[in-house]
């Protein structure tokens, strides 16, 4: 089991996924304790309804804390069982079976099994339901119970990253036929119990006495998690010891930080990126020179260094980061070249344009700073970047998707077809420059349902390529995950990439010093 | 004593109409702000549909005059309304689970904001009010000017700005007080109190300054009187002319600006609490905000408004009471 990849368990592990929950060695964890977290990102419309999650207060105390999903993305990006043990799909990626975990219980006895996967997916969607992991869901035309532990779902067309897909952390596994009242009161199967929680201001949890995943997760006896979305006074409890860890650094506060003997900071560079998408159905974006100008003309760079203060890479307009399995890092990086911009632009016959860039800050924090850089860089070239402030509120419905260029931002995706089938798919709701290639779209259908991770490999690299040469996203930096944890708490050597805070699971990994 | 309870009860007719005024405004004024509770919540992955559907579950589809009087409607009888919040999370599973009125999640909100307010009281009151003695005793003295200077300067900055200095002073160099005021229902007294202490002591920063300078002014004032003059010559202390001759005749005036700084502790405190992470209604009303959370909002204006009109009508009662003259106003 250990040292398996990512890549050789979708080998090895899509024809029979046969996997247990030994995941990585562990070194001797303290067990016991009390682990408390400042984190930003809670709301008082805060619930245990995972189709409402979307940030890492709900996340992390959801999953790797009160639920658990079928499947786990561990620190090292390799894929493992969580509730369903193995898993097995027919030659076409079509069927998928699941072999779920015997002896589960819910906190409140319940014994876990097919049923409640099945009630617990159909929730997302159930007519009116507003899960962002609908997409995900629906793609599974039949769902069906074998015996009291495995289930076979059909999809509508092949899928060689299902089980990835079931790790999401929407799709969490609630006791059939009580799941508004699991809801309620937050009955999981998870490591840790629900003792308080207060939406918006703090959660509480208590180690489950016998859990499924024994000595191997979980090490606290009680966990607590704190809304504190002010950030200085995210940075003031931990600098005065009160919370254990907290999430989202300030840049600027970074130094205070690293003088402070009883903290130590985390960094991982994952797959959030920022980007300016702009439509490409609409002139002058509808030609492709405009856009190789305009990927010209920004210095990219600078904005690392200026924007992320150096917390970051700089991107190539795929939104494919270290954290997926085919990041193609050895593709040609587009540099800023004021010449080639300018000869890109004589080539759409213009020899200076005008353009309006919609930035907020609502986009990614110093969105607005970053559009200037931009409008600075750009101008020797014949660019002229109009800077439009648009506001915070309602940015995403008012801006993003209808302004013909503005910023943005993903947080990323575990695999390469929910990235691009979220966002560059054509015709998808959220293909934020409505681009189209005929080329990549195809290689997108062949790659989905491709099991041969060689051929999927080459498949995705020239899906990046094309995206670097034609697509309508410029994306000039990837912002890294920035955390800070305090000495009292040890943290094991990898951490996950794919979301702050350890992929959401510090509940789940972390222990005592 | 009958035109006291004439006044009593003019003045509470006038403050529903405060009330009702307050109200048209905040809920223009939420309206006016771009983007909903819809757009908010869902954020980056709002689609139209989800954007509509959730519209047309809250009622947000409705003309906003509709909306105003369905709201007051259920005010006038007593029920706030269902927090958009909640309510939002109970259309999901079908239910109506138990914290989804307004009331409920603002009560132990508005105890916790009480709880600070008292405890900011009752170190800042008798605080500003024997600074303020001492200062017109010792008038034009260096205690005096120091006295001065220290509120004044107190009250000048902004609160967030003399709750980092606190919290630097008191919490990082001298670990004394814990920088996180997260109490919960269930905490014990004393842990209650000194997590309070740090918000509770900017507040009293903020709100000395403004009883300290008027319980000096008023005895100042006083001291020129005849009768003082009287009781001076009688050869008593300079302590008990003050404390025992002018400070009952200028009550008054500093039990006015006593109350309207005790409202200041109700309605003032969304800094503070964000700031110190202290789960009080300024805390929510700023979630709310964020996430156009109308009648929350709408709660939590009427709950400030109700608090400034109630404790001034409170000083005015209690100025008419220590001064018969006004009793009678010709």
């Amino acid at each position: 089991m250990s040292g398996l990849s990512r890549r050789g368990l979708l080998k090895t592990g899509v024809a029979a996924g046969v996997l247990g929950l030994s995941g990585m060695p562990l070194r001797a964890q303290t067990r016991g304790g009390k682990f408390t977290a400042g984190l930003s990102g809670a709301n008082t419309s805060d619930s245990w309804d995972g189709r409402t999650h979307s940030d890492v207060f709900m996340i992390a105390a959801a999953l790797g804390g009160v639920f658990d999903a079928l499947t786990e993305v561990a620190a090292d990006g390799s894929l493992q069982g969580e509730l369903a043990e193995s898993w097995e799909a027919s030659a076409d990626a079509k069927t998928w079976t699941f072999n779920l975990r015997q002896g589960v219980t819910f906190h409140n006895g319940k014994a876990f099994g097919a049923d409640d996967v099945i009630e617990s997916l159909q929730l997302h969607v159930a007519e009116g339901s507003k899960s962002a992991a609908q997409p995900l869901v629906a793609a599974i035309t039949e769902m069906k119970k074998i015996t009291e532990h495995q289930v076979q779902f059909t999809l509508e067309a092949g899928n060689a990253d299902f089980p990835y897909l079931m790790s999401d952390y929407h799709l969490l596994m609630y006791p059939a036929g009580q799941i508004e009242e699991a809801i309620a009161k937050g009955i999981g199967t998870g490591l840790y119990e629900a003792v308080a929680f207060d939406p918006g201001v703090r959660f509480v949890g208590r180690r489950v006495a016998s859990h499924y995943k024994g000595d191997s997760a979980g090490f606290f006896e009680e966990v607590e998690l704190i809304a504190i979305n002010d950030n200085t006074a995210r940075m003031n409890a931990l600098m005065t010891g009160q919370v254990d860890a907290i999430n989202r650094i300030d840049f600027k506060a970074e130094a205070l930080l690293r003088a402070n003997p009883r903290v130590r900071l985390q960094e991982v560079t994952g797959n959030q990126h920022y980007t300016f998408p702009m439509l490409t159905q609409t002139a002058p974006f509808d030609d492709v020179n405009v856009r190789r100008a305009l990927k010209y003309g920004i210095n990219r760079q600078e904005m690392v260094d200026k924007i992320l203060l150096g917390h970051g890479k700089v991107g190539n307009d795929s939104p494919i980061g270290p954290a997926n399995q085919y990041y193609n890092a050895d593709m040609e990086q587009l540099a800023y070249d004021p010449d080639k911009a300018k000869f890109y632009l004589q080539q759409a016959g213009m020899d200076s344009i005008n353009i309006d860039l919609s930035a907020s800050n609502a986009a990614f924090e110093g969105a607005v700073d970053a559009a200037q850089l931009y409008q600075a860089a750009a101008a020797p070239s014949g660019i002229n970047i109009n800077v439009v402030q648009e506001p915070a509120d309602g940015y995403w419905s008012n801006v993003w998707l209808k302004k013909p260029f503005c910023a943005s931002y993903w947080t990323g995706r575990a695999t390469e077809d929910w990235m691009f089938s979220s966002a560059y798919e054509a015709g998808v709701p959220w293909n934020d420059s409505q681009w189209d290639n005929a080329r990549f779209q195809e290689l997108l259908y062949a790659a989905r349902a491709e099991l041969d991770s060689d051929k999927r490999r080459e498949q995705y690299y020239e899906m990046q390529q094309i995206l670097r040469d034609d697509g309508g996203v410029i994306i000039p930096m990837f912002a890294n995950f920035v955390q800070a944890v305090g000495s009292r708490i040890a943290t094991p050597d990898v951490i996950g990439n794919t979301a702050q805070m350890d992929n959401n699971r510090m509940l789940e990994r972390w222990s005592l010093a | 004593m009958g035109s006291v309870l004439k006044i009593i009860l003019q003045r509470l007719a006038l403050g529903i109409l405060t009330l009702l005024i307050v109200s048209v405004v905040i809920f223009g004024a939420v309206n006016l702000l771009p983007g909903d509770f819809a757009e908010s919540i869902l954020g980056q992955g709002a689609t139209p549909e989800a954007v509509a559907s959730i519209r047309r579950d809250l009622g947000l589809d409705q003309p906003l005059i509709t909306r105003y009087f369905d709201w007051l409607g259920g005010v006038v009888q007593g029920d706030l309304g269902t927090s958009f919040a909640q309510a939002n999370f109970a259309s999901f599973t079908g239910t109506t689970s138990g914290a989804t009125t307004v009331a409920a999640q603002i009560a132990p909100r508005f105890a916790n904001t009480m709880f600070l307010a008292a405890v900011t009281a009752v170190i800042a009151v008798p605080f500003a009010i024997i600074l303020g003695v001492l200062a017109a005793l010792y008038r034009n003295s260096v205690f005096d000017r120091a006295a001065n200077i220290f509120t004044l300067t107190s009250i000048s900055s902004p609160e967030f700005f003399l709750a980092y200095i606190l919290i630097l002073f008191l919490a990082v160099l001298n670990p004394i007080f814990p920088s996180l005021s997260n109490i919960y229902s269930g905490m014990a007294f004393s842990e209650r109190l000194e997590k309070s202490m740090l918000p509770a002591l900017v507040l009293t920063l903020v709100v000395t300054a403004h009883m300290m300078r008027m319980t000096r002014a008023a005895i100042i004032n006083l001291l020129a009187s005849p009768y003082i003059e009287m009781a001076r010559l009688k050869g008593l202390s300079p302590m008990r002319v003050i404390v025992r001759h002018a400070l009952p005749n200028a009550l008054a005036p500093i039990i006015n600006v006593i109350a309207i700084n005790l409202a200041y502790l109700i309605t003032g405190v969304v800094v503070v609490e964000v700031v110190f992470v202290y789960p009080g209604i300024g805390q929510l009303f700023v979630d709310s905000v964020k996430i156009r959370d109308i009648p929350v909002v709408q709660a939590c204006c009427l709950i400030f408004a109700a608090a400034y009109i109630l404790l001034n009508l409170t000083a005015d009662i209690m100025s008419i009471l220590s001064n018969p003259r006004m009793r009678h106003p010709k």
